[in-house]
Parts: structure tokens; C-alpha cells; sequence
């Protein structure tokens, strides 16, 4: 309905390869422990796996039984064992548990460990400590780029996150730039490269280094995406904080969507079993709507609903030739949309009734009034409120952040209270959580960041550059300020509304929220294309603590094509959401380009949230 | 790399191993022809290690060893092409190629690249991904001959970091100097690797003391944050501790202790546990959270056996009627409230289970309370509990309502908690602002509200549209009509 493509919009790269270059790498691992074995998965690989293989590929190639590597002791009876993981500690503690056991039990049996998408040093050295090295062996499975639709990659890697934004573990930039490097040998060179954050500037630059090492691999190679914009999470983590009302977002809010498919319970699917679902540009339904703010969805839902009636009802005074027509060749067509219709309108009614139950509208007042940054005593109180009454703690701590973020820092009072009060009603263990969000710059207390920046500065004069850099790095986690309330102002966040913002009719970027505000990541991306560099931005660059970390790179190229010049590839690392993806969609139409996302995880808030929780030990 | 060519130079004479002049800028073509060169050399010795009578058939389809293969390996692989200069020195060093995995399965994946369009692409492509089982195979195979190779040779640090990336197995040991480690960190931390960058530090961590590692550190904030992250994932805990403390990071150190309490199932040394913990240097304010942490759960142990004792004697009616749906222990304060409120009300306030005993101990604001009390007794219908809870004395005996939290808060708890309407009624009339109040009543079907603040107002009209909503022939029908009637109200419209 609302938003066809421009018809000179540039055609999309085929990312379907990256599906079967996974697929026969997989197969490829297999072969490599010929016979009958049994396959161990995480249980995080097993939707990625699901979108490029299937049992019958795996049992084509000696695959036995599956498992899913849970910390249970293991049955299996096969002589050869595979396992197939994320590169962390506590699965080469499972593995290690299981090998033993077997020595003691004197069974012999090979074991094969495939990482996903690398393995870790650290890992091996666990392999080596429990005296099982040499006894398994190693291979690498590079599947990090696992295409969820047709202009969405994924590298499935939500502790990406955590581990760099909390931790600043820079584990994941190896894979980020391998995995750049094989889109750019898998179609053509980047033109024009932008970036901004310290993790976007680290992954561009080892990737340059990769390139340079396997130089001559895409010299001479026809450019087919003109532009790659890479952007760090926390140079906006206001937007990610927010409420989403566009469609596809909100059902990520209300079902989680995960690996681009979601589980619509009986509440949805009116009958008493649940139904997976695939949600994409394939599902033609969900493909209109997904992108519309959601007061659009029922009416357009409802159209729909009445223009499926009146085909179905063509079938009255058919004969019986056009009645064999119909049901030969419409009939499945129609079904299939009735199908999808019944599920999407199922989904909307459960959300509805949801957002209805948690006074929905109350909590989007709230939200805008920290966006705009007023009533904030109103706003600190319904937060307060959220606390005292045991609602949800991952939606407690969400306003909290979004308080601090919007407001640079909360008072140190109201810190004090809110801390306490989510203290007791959520368990007092969440002091570690408040102790990662202060780390991560997500929840701070106002005041010690001022004089930390004095001290840093201080010291700054007392020693030379490179020794300065490292201690401003060691402040700079807690000395960064968010400055939301300038950048909102150079940038425009908040739009000037005369009237009402007809939400059926966008006019930019902040219909994905309700009209109250741009999302600030696409906001820049926007002006960065605009302007093809960072050229008169250098303010909000300075705000966003970003000095040193926004880059442009240009090569002259003739080459790029025209219509290649219009293909952004956007890279968010740490993870985007899909009303970031609806607002650059929203761009793209407008400006005749077409957006490709690459992110490292699709995310929302809740995800966020339970990233920085400690309580799940 | 941070020194200057001069310095490299200075360090290379000085090492008493051979110096390597691996100049990057060397002819990539002579290298190439070398490195081809070697590798065919080794073809004999390959096929040798190799017994079986399949094809060796790499991802492009060129069978293993074939000299496009080869040239293709080296070109998509910088690092081998100094392989293949070692090869010509020793025969022994091999490894790399000894590694190579042998497919059993005759199943390539040659027809996937075969008659593309764009050839060119392709090529770099099935590089990137033979080199995958190359490199895995190496600890199997490449253990011994590789731990040779490296003490022959000297890899600089860069071309170490390098070959650590790409995940080949790589000796660290002839990196003792400290300058050299050192030296390997930044060369590592300059990379941006994380994987890379802990790989240099677990070689450190062995290799030096901790003290000097810790000194060394400090200064390093980039590969400090790996270390505290690596020490966290194995669960060094005392190693972490240890540089904490080093560090004066007393914060840190306090809930890197404190945390550990999350591993401890059972309650009683879960309690012990944090008893530790009080001492620790938190900030003032955390302290009184950790304090509050063990008080509540000292608690909450002699709550649940009580309780447990009283459930399982079948004597308590309260405990029949509303058997209890899960232990309290490690529950949060305001849950543990309400389950006092829900089961305790009425105990005196010596008892540690009684309401009034946690409000005091844990200094639980009045509006908290009240809240939490509130949803306790409605749950239970207990609305002479929630009447007490709302009045107050004055000085001089006369009773007054009073909820900290607001009577419209009250009134939608009631309403979850299915209030009759004549206790709904009673409360929505103490909601002072007029709106809030009708919309409420409304809402909430209080006819008598209703009429009675229409008649209030004197709003006739307003009236005249809400004897539409009640049923017809009703006692508020009737008494709508009666006041409509009324010749005693001067309406105002």
C-alpha cells in the first residue's frame, strides 16, 4: 500500500549466495569426519542453522542424531561426535566434561569442534588446561552473515554488544572485518566508506588490512553497492531505548522475532497450538505493513480482509470453466493470503490488548516527554511509580536509562531513590546490573562525570600524547556525557508539529515514532549521505564524543554505477532495530536510494536491557 | 608497529636470534615464484603423507597440491609465502602443508564455483575458505613439527600478530624479553584483534609475574580490559581479585566479590557468603544495600521454615485455603511484603514475619507499603483491612481517609482485585479532582457516583445522557428521574 518503491530505485544484490556458501562450507566440515556422528548444536546456532540447512542435508552427510549442547550428561552411543558452537568457555567446559568422562570410562571416540563463526584463543587454551587438545579436534565454520530478507543481513551475534559496549572486548572485530572483506570480494569494492564510533573505526581499519593483504582480490572488480556507512551503538542508544510502534517492531516488542521468524502463540493464531512463522518480504501481508506506524496496520488490514472477500465471492455465477480456472490458479494465492491475513490480524488484536493492559499511551507520553525534555519531574515519578508497583523490571530500567540519557546523567537524589526502591522490588542482586549500566554509559548519576573530565584533562597536560590517550581512555567510559538534549537541538530531532503529524501520510523519518522524534542514527546517516562526508558536522561529532572516530573515505572511482551510487550498505555494530530500518527505508524512498542492513544482532530495548542484567548467572 | 625503522634495526642486531629482513615491500612476485617453487618442491613429500587413492580436490575444484592451487593458496595468503622460503631452508618444516586436511569423500564443491559469471570474484572467495581447514587442522597435525618450525625461525612481532589472526598455531616462546612482549602486546593491540590480543596475554599471563604484568598493564587500558573480561569468562576469580586490588579499583573489587554469591544455591551459605560481603569496600550507599541484601535473606530462611513447618501441619487456615505457590527465599523485599501481608497481617510487630516489623527494618517508604498491603489484603477481600488501611485519627478523635499513594491508584487496585461496587463506590468518592473521579465511576459502572456528582455540579444535561447507561427500570433510573424532577436544584443548564 503506502510506500511502493520509486520505480528507478536500484535493484538489490542477490544475498541468497551467502546462504549456500554457508550451507556447503557446513557440509564441507562434516565431510571432514567421514562416517556415521552424532551432532551436538547450541542452542543459538540452531535458528541460523535452520534458514541454510535442514535435517536431510546434515543426515546426507552422516549426521546421526542431534543434540543440543546442554549442560546434561550425554547418551550417545556413536562412535564419532560433532559439535557445533559459539567460541565460549563454558562449551569447552561441556566438551571437556564429556571427553573426559569417557577416558575414565576407557571409551575411545574422535570429537570434532566446529566454531561458529571463529574459534577463540581463549577457548583452546581452555581445551589445553583440561587435557583434552590433541584429543578433539578444531575447525572453523566463517558463517556470519546469514541473510534474514532480502536487504537485511545478520551476523546473529547479540553478545556482540556486551562483550564491546561493557566489557570492551574487542573479540568480534576480527569477524566484522572478515566479514566486510567477503561482501567486498563477493560483490565489488566500497566507493565511498563513512563511519563513526571508536568499534566502526577499529573494524574499517582492520578490514583495510585484510583488503591490503589480499590485495588484487577486487581491484578491477565492478563496484555494486556505492556506499558503506558503519555506525557504533552507543553513538545512539536513545533510539534503541524507545518504544517501537512501527509494525515489524512492535511485534519484535511484543513476540520477539528471532532469526526473522517468530512464534505466534494460541492468543494470535485462535487454536490451541502455536505457529512459527517466517517473517519477510515473501509474506505479502506482512511486507505491506511491515514498515507502517501501527494505527495505519487495522485499517489497512481490514481493506485487505473485504478485497479477499469480494475475490472469493467472484466464484457465484462462475461456470464450471472459469470455476476450474479459479480454483486451479487463484484459489491457493487466495488461500495463502487468507492465511497470512487471519495471523497478522490475530497478531494486532493480541498486541492491542497487550498495550491496553500496561496503559500503553501513558508510557508513550512518558517517552516523549523525556525525548523532549519536559515534565521531567512527571516523567522520574511515573518511573517511580513503574518500580513501586513490581512492573515489568526490563521496562523499569529502560525508562531509567532513557531518563539518564536524554537528561546526561540523573540527579544524584532521585539516583539514590530509584536505585533503591528497583532494589527492593526487583531483588537486590541488580546492583551489579545498575554497576554494568553506569560502566556502559547507559545509566549514570549527574555531577561525577563534570569533575572527571576536569581531572582528565588535568592529567591530560601533565603527560604527552600517547600516554594521555590511555588515560583519557580509562575515563572515557564514565566521563562520556550523552549531550542528547544539544544533538537533538543541531539535528532536529524533535520535529515542529503544526496540528496533527498525519501518520498515514509521513512526511520524514519520526513517523516510526508516532511523529515525536528522528531517530538520531538515520539522522545522521542522512546528513552524512547528503553532505558525502562529515563536513559541517563537526559539532554534533564533538557531542557525540566522537572526535576522533567519524571518518570518510572516498576512492575515485568511475566505475560505480550510477545505480550502484544509490546502494547504501549500513553496518550498525552492536546491533540496529527495525524501526531504524523502517525510518532508512522511509529515506531511501524518499531520496531514491535503497538501504542494505548488516548488524551485528537485530535489537530493541528489552534485548539491551537483559544484555546489561546480571541475574541470570 | 610503534618504532622507528631505526629502532628496528637496533632490536634485530641485538637479538641474538638471526635477524628475518622480511621487508614488506619486497617484490610480491619474486615471492610468489619462490613460495611456488618451494611448494612444488614439497609435492613428493605431500604425496607421500598421503595413502589414499582419492583426489584431493580443494573448494575450487583444482585437485590439492596442483600448482594453480598452490599459487592460489600462497597469493590468498601472505603469511605462507615466508612458509615457503622456510621450506627451502629445512624439510622439516612443512607443517603447513602436512596440515592440510584429506578429504575421504570424493564430494567437492568445485560445481558451486564452477561457471560463474564473474570468475574474478570467485577465486579470492574459495581461497578465503580452504584456508579454513588448513588452519584447523593444525593442532592435530602440526603440534611437534610446528613447535620446531618455531624455534628455527623468527617471526617479528607483526608478522606474529599477524599469523595469530588468522588463527594458525603460533609459538609465543621466543618472546622473553620483556621489551619483546611488550612489544607483541601493543603490536596486538594496534591490530584491534580481541581474539589476538587475549592470545598474547594468556602467553603473559604464564610468562610473567603478576606483579609485573599488572605494572604493565596499568598503562595499557585496551589490553587491561581484555584481561579482566578473559579472567571473568574462565572464572579466575582470585587472579581477578588480585589486580583489583593492585589496580585500588575498590569498587570493583567489592562487587567482583559480591557476585559470586549468584553461584551459591543453598540459602545458608548463601547467607554466610554475603555476611563477607558487609565489610567490602562499596560505596556508602551500596554498603546499606548489601547490609539490607543478608538481613533480608536471614529473614526470609526463618520465614520459609516456619511457614514450611505451619503448611505441611495443615493447621493454619490461611495456608489451606491459599496454599503457598513457591518458596520466599531470595525473593525481592516488596514480594517478600506482600507474602507477609498476604500471610502475616496481623502478627505483632516483634515477629520477623509481620508486615510492620520489615517496614521498620528496611526502611520501606509508607507509599510503598501501603501499595504493597493494599494488593495483599484485596487479593485476599479482606476489605475491612483495606478500610483500616486508609484511616487515620486525628488529634481529636475524628477519623479521616488518607492514601499517600492517591485514592484513584486504590480504586483500579480494587478493581483488579474484583471489589464489589459498594466498596469501589466508597472509594472512587474520595478521589478529590471531579474528572478523575467521574471517569473512574464510569469506568467502573458506580452509578450512585455518577448521579450524585451530576447532581453536584448541577450539570442537567449530563445527567439527562447518563440515564441512557443505566439499566432500564432500575433503583438508579428511578432515582435519576427523581432528581430530574426536583424542583429543589437550580440547574445550570
Amino acid at each position: 500500500m503506502a510506500f511502493p518503491h520509486r520505480l528507478d530505485a536500484p535493484e538489490l544484490p542477490d544475498f541468497s549466495m551467502l546462504k549456500r556458501l554457508a550451507r556447503d562450507q557446513l557440509i564441507y566440515l562434516l565431510e571432514q569426519l567421514p562416517g556415521k556422528k552424532d551432532l551436538f548444536i547450541e542452542a543459538d546456532l540452531m535458528s541460523p542453522l535452520d534458514r541454510i540447512a535442514n535435517v536431510s542435508i546434515l543426515k546426507q552427510h552422516e549426521v546421526d542424531k542431534l543434540y543440543k549442547v546442554e549442560n546434561k550428561p550425554v547418551l550417545s552411543s556413536n562412535e564419532q561426535l560433532c559439535f557445533l558452537v559459539r567460541p565460549r568457555i563454558k562449551n569447552m567446559r561441556y566438551i571437556a566434561s564429556l571427553v573426559n568422562a569417557d577416558k575414565v570410562a576407557g571409551r575411545t571416540r574422535k570429537y570434532k569442534v566446529i566454531f561458529s563463526p571463529q574459534k577463540f584463543y581463549a577457548c583452546e587454551m581452555v581445551l589445553e588446561e583440561e587435557g583434552i587438545y590433541g584429543d578433539v579436534s578444531c575447525d572453523e565454520w566463517a558463517f556470519s552473515l546469514l541473510p534474514l530478507d532480502v536487504d537485511l543481513l545478520s551476523m546473529e551475534l547479540p553478545e556482540f554488544f556486551r562483550d564491546y559496549f561493557l566489557e570492551g572486548d574487542q573479540r568480534w572485530i576480527n569477524t566484522v572485518a572478515q566479514a566486510l572483506h567477503l561482501l567486498s570480494t563477493l560483490y565489488g569494492p566500497f566507493p565511498n566508506c563513512y563511519g563513526i564510533g571508536r568499534c566502526a573505526k577499529m573494524a574499517y581499519e582492520l578490514w583495510r588490512k585484510l583488503e591490503e593483504e589480499e590485495d588484487g582480490e577486487t581491484k578491477g572488480r565492478r563496484p555494486e553497492i556505492g556506499h558503506i556507512f558503519l555506525l557504533d551503538r552507543d553513538v545512539d542508544f536513545v533510539t534503541a531505548l524507545c518504544s517501537q510502534v512501527v509494525y515489524e517492531g512492535l511485534v519484535d516488542d511484543t513476540f520477539r522475532i528471532k532469526c526473522g521468524s517468530v512464534d505466534f502463540g494460541p492468543e494470535v493464531t485462535s487454536s490451541d497450538k502455536s505457529l512459527k512463522v517466517l517473517l519477510n518480504a515473501e509474506d505479502k501481508v506482512f511486507h505491506e505493513i511491515r514498515n507502517e506506524h501501527f494505527s495505519n496496520v487495522f485499517g489497512f488490514l481490514s481493506q485487505k480482509a473485504r478485497n479477499l472477500q469480494a475475490q472469493y465471492d467472484r466464484r457465484r455465477g462462475m461456470d464450471i470453466k472459469q470455476m476450474k480456472n479459479f480454483v486451479s490458479q487463484e484459489l491457493k494465492g487466495l488461500k495463502q493470503e487468507h492465511r497470512l491475513l487471519s495471523l497478522h490480524i490475530g497478531a494486532c488484536e493480541s498486541i492491542m490488548k497487550k498495550k491496553t493492559k500496561q496503559d500503553f499511551q501513558e508510557l508513550i507520553k512518558t517517552e516523549h516527554a523525556l525525548l523532549e525534555g519536559f515534565n521531567i519531574r512527571e516523567s522520574t515519578s511515573y518511573i517511580e511509580e513503574h518500580i513501586d508497583r513490581q512492573v515489568s523490571p526490563i521496562e523499569s530500567l529502560r525508562l531509567m536509562c532513557l531518563l539518564s540519557i536524554t537528561e546526561n546523567g540523573l540527579i544524584p537524589k532521585d539516583y539514590r531513590s530509584l536505585k533503591t526502591q528497583y532494589l527492593q522490588s526487583y531483588g537486590p542482586e541488580h546492583l551489579l546490573t545498575f554497576s554494568n549500566l553506569r560502566r556502559a554509559g547507559l545509566l549514570t548519576e549527574q555531577g561525577p562525570g563534570d569533575t572527571l573530565t576536569a581531572v582528565e584533562s588535568k592529567v591530560s597536560k601533565l603527560v604527552t600524547d600517547k600516554a594521555a590517550g590511555k588515560i583519557t581512555d580509562a575515563f572515557s567510559s564514565l566521563a562520556k556525557r550523552s549531550n542528547f538534549r544539544a544533538i537533538s537541538k543541531k539535528l532536529n530531532l524533535i520535529p515542529r508539529v503544526d496540528g496533527e503529524y498525519d501518520l498515514k501520510v509521513p512526511r520524514d523519518m519520526a513517523y516510526v515514532f508516532s511523529g515525536a522524534y528522528v531517530p538520531l542514527s538515520c539522522r545522521i546517516i542522512e546528513q552524512v549521505l547528503e553532505r558525502r562526508s562529515w563536513q559541517g558536522l563537526d559539532e554534533v561529532v564533538r557531542l557525540l564524543n566522537c572526535g576522533d572516530f567519524a571518518f570518510t573515505d572516498m576512492t575515485k572511482e568511475d566505475k560505480a554505477s550510477s545505480e550502484s551510487l544509490r546502494l547504501i550498505l549500513v553496518v550498525f555494530l552492536g546491533g540496529c532495530t527495525f524501526s531504524e530500518i523502517s525510518a532508512l527505508r522511509f529515506l531511501g524512498r524518499e531520496k531514491g536510494y535503497r538501504f542494505i542492513f548488516l548488524t551485528t544482532a537485530v535489537t530493541n530495548s528489552a534485548r539491551l536491557m537483559e544484555a546489561m542484567s546480571e541475574v541470570k548467572a | 608497529m610503534n618504532r622507528t625503522k631505526g629502532d628496528e634495526e637496533e632490536y634485530w642486531n641485538s637479538s641474538k636470534f638471526k635477524a628475518f629482513t622480511f621487508d614488506d615491500e619486497d617484490d610480491e612476485l619474486s615471492q610468489l615464484k619462490e613460495s611456488k617453487r618451494a611448494v612444488n618442491s614439497l609435492r613428493d613429500f605431500v604425496d607421500d603423507d598421503d595413502d589414499d587413492d582419492l583426489e584431493r580436490v580443494s573448494w575450487t575444484g583444482e585437485p590439492v597440491g596442483s600448482i594453480s592451487w598452490s599459487i592460489k593458496e600462497t597469493a590468498g595468503n601472505s603469511g605462507l609465502a615466508h612458509e615457503g622460503r622456510e621450506q627451502l631452508k629445512s624439510r622439516n618444516s612443512f607443517s603447513s602443508y602436512a596440515q592440510l586436511p584429506k578429504p575421504t569423500s570424493t564430494y567437492s564443491l568445485s560445481s558451486f564455483f564452477r561457471g560463474r559469471t564473474r570468475p574474478g570474484s570467485f577465486q579470492s572467495l574459495s581461497d578465503a575458505l580452504s584456508d579454513t581447514p588448513a588452519k584447523s587442522y593444525a593442532p592435530e597435525l602440526g603440534r611437534p613439527k610446528g613447535e620446531y618450525r618455531d624455534y628455527s625461525n623468527d617471526w617479528s612481532p607483526s608478522d606474529t600478530v599477524r599469523r595469530l589472526r588468522k588463527g594458525k598455531v603460533c609459538s609465543l616462546e621466543r618472546f622473553r624479553s620483556l621489551q619483546d612482549k611488550l612489544q607483541l602486546l601493543e603490536e596486538a593491540v594496534s591490530m584491534h584483534d580481541g581474539n589476538v590480543i587475549t592470545a598474547v596475554l594468556i602467553f603473559l599471563k604464564r610468562t610473567l609475574s603478576k606483579e609485573i604484568l599488572f605494572r604493565e598493564l596499568e598503562v595499557r587500558q585496551i589490553a587491561l580490559r581484555h584481561l579482566i573480561h578473559f579472567l571473568k569468562e574462565i572464572g579466575d576469580q582470585k587472579l581477578l581479585l588480585d589486580l583489583f586490588r593492585f589496580l585500588d579499583r575498590t569498587e570493583e573489587l567489592a562487587l567482583s566479590h559480591y557476585r559470586e554469591h549468584l553461584n551459591i544455591q543453598d540459602p545458608d551459605k548463601r547467607k554466610e557468603f554475603l555476611k563477607t560481603c558487609i565489610g567490602l569496600p562499596f560505596s556508602a550507599e551500596d554498603s546499606a544495600h548489601i547490609q539490607d541484601h543478608y538481613t533480608l535473606l536471614e529473614r526470609q530462611i526463618i520465614i520459609e521454615a516456619n511457614d514450611r513447618h505451619l503448611e505441611s501441619a495443615g493447621q493454619t487456615e490461611i495456608f489451606r485455603k491459599h496454599p503457598r505457590k513457591a518458596s520466599i527465599l531470595n525473593m525481592p523485599l516488596v514480594t517478600t511484603l506482600f507474602y507477609s501481608c498476604f500471610y502475616h497481617y496481623t502478627e505483632a510487630e516483634g515477629t520477623f514475619s509481620s508486615p510492620i516489623n520489615l517496614k521498620k527494618t528496611f526502611k520501606i517508604p509508607d507509599k510503598q507499603y501501603v501499595l504493597t498491603a493494599l494488593a495483599a489484603r484485596a487479593k485476599l477481600r479482606a476489605w475491612n483491612d483495606v478500610d483500616a488501611l486508609f484511616t487515620t485519627k486525628n488529634w481529636l478523635g475524628y477519623t479521616k481517609k488518607r492514601a499517600p499513594i492517591g485514592f484513584h491508584r486504590v480504586v483500579e487496585i480494587l478493581h483488579k482485585n474484583n471489589a464489589p461496587v459498594q466498596i469501589l463506590q466508597e472509594y472512587v468518592n474520595l478521589v478529590e479532582d471531579v474528572d478523575t473521579k467521574l471517569n473512574l465511576a464510569t469506568k467502573f459502572k458506580c452509578h450512585d457516583v455518577v448521579i450524585d456528582t451530576y447532581r453536584d455540579l448541577k450539570d442537567r444535561q449530563q445527567l439527562l445522557a447518563y440515564r441512557s447507561k443505566v439499566d432500564k427500570g432500575s433503583a438508579e433510573e428511578e432515582k435519576i428521574d427523581a432528581l430530574l424532577s426536583s424542583s429543589q436544584i437550580r440547574w445550570k443548564n
